[in-house]
């Protein structure tokens, strides 16, 4: 569409007549920016002329656009490479700390770090659940879901012990993490998360928490051994992250079970579902107007066998974001973060940590 | 004697600045007060002869003023530093208002008990850990909850979810659980019928092929029914460098035509072997951006 032009501007280039040919003075009309313009119904009608105007235009570049492909396939040519719709994470700030494939560095440092004992199963995955001191009206409900969602969880009310002696004591017992659930305002809101003997700890901020009564036709979660589906952990911190997740399931998910956990990181969100799925096959029939398949079977609608799978929702919801990772557990005056969330790293909306 | 009276006649029915009359009672803000009571024989101005107990930084210290300083407000007030003990401390007052007025000290030493109180109590918390609030401005936490929308939008779940299942389908992973297209697998067990031995065995090549990086070392395992999960990281895409790998893992891939029924649940299945091993989830990895 038209450049924007000032208004000065406008207004003299339409008092010169004749120094400008007839054409350049339309186009230039038809630049009239509606901020320009004081009368408010006439402005409002300008506008909305204006956007008809880029609408049609938008409609008919589609609409080459698909005849153009069309075309193309007719003929039998390639058509037009299509273009890619450009997203955050599509043009997500480029970051030095993502995991290459082929780091060696890496694989060391998780062989040499916290998570490596119970990854390689050498230690069953054994969690203790508390929260903070005050508790809540939804905690005790959340507290339950996890307790469920989590193999070999166990729940213990909190009293007024401290946290570190609460380490001491579950280092006694052999728990491998303590996840403590910190309400605010009768709701739980943080999510603390520390391995154990010696593991680090994090911290994320809970939101969007939906309990699995509040969930339509949701199911009721078996007590098979869930399968575990951790996205889009990438850079280094993420990958971390993505180990301490992992050492909270047990190492060998039952299959049969057909349960999923998922947490699915987007833009430093994750996002917590569980789910039971199945899969089956649907027929589709291809149709002729649809993709390359058609010219191979032309005329014959083939009962195309897809297999899909279908998922069920159980167990509750939630979004974790991580606000700090302490190395060591819990002591939040002498120990050492390895990453604090600080405001300033929001300033990009293109740039991501986890 | 006199000159108190007369500061003490002002101050009380005119104005005073430390004075705070509130629904309880009348109390004196003045920081050298005794009993921080409004009162003839508490306040500090209308007594020429008067004492304290002051705290700074733990430490307790006796003020005293008499009447000889009266003109030095500089030199006013003599300092004594008290013991931390408290019996020696009360020793200590004693001996230093010997003869002075019994009230004025009876309320020195009280003020001197609560003051220790106070001491021991304020070090024991100081001890125990306490939840500090911390304040989110408004602007971060609208900003945050617009930003988790998108980003929940833009990760459409449900969808990434059911292709992840079923690329493990198709990566053989639930091998020997599923037999998926139905159809497939009712022709193969006809043909199973003719050549029954042929699928019954179980044709393993044995393959080295390289983990992907996200995946956990493990150990062969080759127990039936022993199976693994693994993280499938979205971002790597590299089949390339799966070779160059340095994680080893064994592979056991199964024939052609046990692969034909990767299938729908089934109660009895015709073989079980379910040798599944450590797969290497790089072939899968697509990125989902």
């Amino acid at each position: 569409m038209g450049g924007k032009r000032k208004k000065g501007e406008s207004e003299g280039m339409e008092g010169d007549n004749d120094s400008k040919n007839n054409n350049k003075k339309m186009k230039q009309k038809s630049e009239i920016l509606p901020s320009s313009v004081k009368n408010k119904e006439k402005r409002s009608a300008v506008h909305a002329k204006l956007k008809h105007q880029k609408k049609v235009e938008k409609r008919k570049k589609l609409k080459a656009r698909d005849a153009a492909e069309k075309r193309a396939l007719e003929l039998g040519e390639e058509p037009a490479p299509k273009q890619i719709p450009r997203t955050i994470e599509n043009a997500r700030e480029a970051d030095e700390t993502v995991c290459m494939p082929d780091d060696e560095e890496l694989f060391a440092g998780n062989d040499a770090d916290e998570f490596s004992s119970i990854l390689k199963r050498d230690r069953t995955p054994k969690i203790l659940i508390t929260t903070c001191r005050f508790n809540s009206t939804r905690g005790p409900s959340f507290i339950s879901e996890l307790l469920s969602v989590i193999p070999n969880a166990h729940y213990n009310k909190r009293g007024t012990y401290d946290l570190k002696k609460i380490v001491e004591y579950a280092n006694n017992k052999e728990f491998t993490s303590i996840i403590v659930v910190h309400t605010n305002r009768r709701e739980p809101d943080a999510l603390l998360i520390i391995g154990l003997p010696d593991g680090p700890t994090a911290h994320f901020k809970l939101s969007s928490l939906v309990l699995r009564k509040d969930i339509k036709n949701h199911g009721n979660p078996t007590s098979h051994m869930p399968e575990l589906v951790l996205n889009n952990f990438t850079t280094r911190l993420g990958h971390r992250i993505g180990r301490l997740i992992q050492s909270l399931f047990p190492q060998d998910p039952n299959f049969r079970g057909r349960r999923v956990v998922t947490f699915h990181n987007q833009r430093d969100f994750i996002f917590f579902r569980h789910h039971r799925y199945v899969f089956e096959t649907k027929e589709s029939k291809q149709s002729d107007s649809k993709g390359k398949k058609a010219k191979d079977a032309k005329g014959e609608s083939i009962a195309k066998e897809k297999v899909v799978a279908r998922l069920q929702e159980c167990g509750p919801r939630f979004t974790l974001k991580l606000v700090s990772l302490q190395h060591g557990t819990f002591d939040t005056k002498g120990g050492e973060y390895e990453w604090v969330h600080k405001p300033e790293m929001d300033t990009s909306r293109r740039r991501f940590f986890l | 004697m006199q000159h108190d009276e007369v500061i003490w006649q002002v101050i009380r029915h005119k104005h005073c600045s430390f004075m705070s009359k509130i629904s309880t009672g009348i109390f004196c803000r003045n920081p050298y007060n005794v009993t921080g009571i409004c009162n003839r024989s508490s306040c500090p101005l209308a007594n020429s002869r008067y004492a304290t107990i002051r705290d700074h930084d733990g430490v307790f210290y006796l003020y005293m003023k008499t009447i000889e300083r009266a003109h030095k407000p500089n030199d006013l007030w003599e300092r004594v530093k008290l013991p931390r003990n408290y019996e020696k401390a009360l020793e200590v007052i004693g001996k230093h208002l010997m003869y002075w007025p019994k009230l004025l000290v009876h309320k020195i030493k009280q003020r001197l008990t609560k003051m220790t109180q106070m001491r021991i109590r304020m070090r024991k918390l100081a001890l125990k850990t306490r939840e500090k609030i911390m304040t989110t401005p408004r602007k971060e936490k609208k900003r945050e909850a617009r930003r988790e929308e998108k980003a929940e939008k833009a990760a459409v779940l449900d969808k990434t979810i059911e292709k992840e299942l079923l690329a493990r389908l198709e990566n053989g992973i639930y091998d020997g659980i599923y037999n998926l297209p139905f159809n497939k697998f009712i022709e193969t067990l006809d043909t199973d019928e003719l050549q029954a031995e042929d699928e019954n065995e179980e044709e393993s090549e044995v393959e080295y092929v390289e983990g992907n990086f996200e995946l956990e070392e493990e150990d062969d395992i080759e127990d039936m029914g022993m199976k693994n999960y693994h993280i499938s990281n979205d971002e790597v895409a590299d089949d390339d460098d799966e070779e160059e790998e340095v994680n080893a893992v064994k592979v056991r891939r199964r024939s052609k035509s046990e692969k034909d029924e990767p299938g729908k649940k089934l109660k009895k299945k015709p073989r079980i072997h379910v040798e599944v091993e450590h797969e290497n989830g790089a072939e899968r990895q697509k990125a989902t951006f």
